[in-house]
């Protein structure tokens, strides 16, 4: 057993703190973290106490008698500055992106009571890439979470993307002759087109199918979605000898 | 009691967060009970005196902007950033992607249909500044109310707080980026 914010929570080995509280409807607020896919420990979201140390709750193992801080004020504000910081590094003007509503990081931002970006922005000029007929990819608004990088490889059994680069001229590259995304291996169907947390990679012609003020996170919290992610996992049939998901069962809503 | 004085302006914005609060249809009888407007475009007035609270909608520009703004800054006891381009730039601030003379060209040079193409350079026309900006970038910014726009509901809330001397809170289901 391990302890969430007074709550005891039982885990298996080889479970992190995550999977043990996602598995106990217990929501720690992350953003480069999904369920099935490897873990990455970059977004620094999911920052818990553990037994008076701050870790990340997706990359730690659960460990027999943890003492776990999550849902506090003090972690919260943490989270909510990190939280400005992913906003003010991208050009995440949500008015006029298309992904506004489905956006994780933007639930995150209501979820913490983020009001305003606190710090100056940044204003990044990334290219966009918009070869592909089906898919577009806007890396002003990446947050190099890499859930597109491993879903690629883990998933679809591709290698379309990578973070190439340092510091601010980290970027999102592609895997092909020519850097674009038309020359690339991805797919309108892979799990890597639609795991994108942000608006950096969108489907083309499907933004606006749904109304803003209709859309996921306005009318369901990150919280809620999150938990119900889990839920409709546990049902989808996952064949460990291909690697394959069936994309019908709704593993990933975004 | 002498009533709350508070004085609205729109920078580089829309008017959409005038709009919004206009919204609020006839709770505004109930507010002017308790309010005055100062310089605002609801009256026209064209220089803010001092004033309990600021309410500024838009991003920061060209100069004049900046001036306006350093205006309210000295006049208003409490000044609220209202609005998504207030807070980040907004859609203002799409053009930060490009360089201010590419969007001066394509403007008034090169976009269809332009007659006698010319950069315009009034000496009465307020200098652009080469990035938008957020107004929290030059002048302390006491509260923000975001939304493109904030709802009513989120300027009566905001306000009422204010005036009943407590510290404004958002409600979840007023908080909205977009």
């Amino acid at each position: 057993m391990i302890t969430i914010d007074g709550t005891e929570v039982p885990f298996e080995a080889g479970q992190t703190i995550m999977d043990a509280a996602l598995a106990a409807d217990i929501y720690i607020p992350h953003l480069c973290h999904k369920p099935g896919l490897s873990p990455h420990g970059s977004c620094k979201l999911c920052t818990v106490d553990v037994d008076g140390r701050a870790v990340s709750a997706c990359t730690l193992p659960a460990a027999e008698g943890q003492k776990i801080e999550n849902n506090t004020p003090a972690l919260n504000e943490v989270r909510k500055t990190i939280t400005q910081m992913l906003f003010v590094e991208g050009n995440h003007l949500c008015p006029s992106c298309e992904k506004s509503g489905d956006c994780t990081l933007q639930a995150v931002g209501y979820h913490l009571g983020m009001l305003d970006g606190h710090f100056p922005q940044f204003y990044p000029r990334r290219a966009v890439d918009a070869s592909h007929p089906t898919l577009m990819l806007d890396r002003d608004r990446c947050i190099m979470c890499e859930l597109c990088v491993r879903a690629s490889r883990e998933i679809d059994g591709k290698d379309v993307f990578a973070i190439s680069g340092r510091g601010t001229g980290r970027q999102l590259i592609v895997n092909s002759a020519t850097g674009k995304l038309a020359d690339s291996d991805i797919e309108t169907d892979d799990l890597a087109a639609h795991i994108c947390p942000v608006g950096a990679i969108l489907i083309k012609d499907h933004g606006y199918e749904v109304p803003i003020g209709r859309r996921t996170f306005d009318l369901h919290s990150v919280a809620e979605t999150d938990l119900e992610e889990i839920i409709l996992k546990k049902t989808v049939h996952h064949d460990q000898d291909d690697e394959s998901v069936e994309k019908e069962g709704g593993m990933y809503s975004a | 009691m002498p009533k709350v004085r508070v004085a609205t302006t729109s920078l580089a914005g829309c008017f959409g967060c005038h709009m919004s609060f206009l919204d609020m249809d006839e709770r505004i009888v109930g507010l002017l009970e308790h309010v005055e407007f100062s310089r605002s475009p609801i009256n026209d007035i064209k220089h803010c005196e001092p004033c309990d609270i600021g309410l500024i909608e838009g991003a920061l520009c060209n100069a004049d902007n900046v001036h306006v703004l350093k205006e309210f800054r000295e006049n208003c006891k409490i000044l609220i950033a209202v609005g998504a381009c207030a807070i980040n730039g907004g859609v203002p601030a799409m053009r930060n992607n490009f360089t201010l003379a590419e969007c001066l060209e394509e403007a008034f040079l090169d976009e269809i249909g332009v007659d006698n193409p010319q950069i315009p350079n009034d000496v009465e026309i307020p200098l652009l500044l080469s990035k938008v900006h957020p107004i929290h970038e030059v002048v302390k910014v006491d509260y923000y109310l975001p939304g493109c726009p904030p709802p009513a509901d989120a300027f009566v809330k905001i306000l009422t707080d204010l005036l009943e001397g407590k510290e404004p809170s958002l409600p979840k289901d007023m908080l909205h980026y977009d």
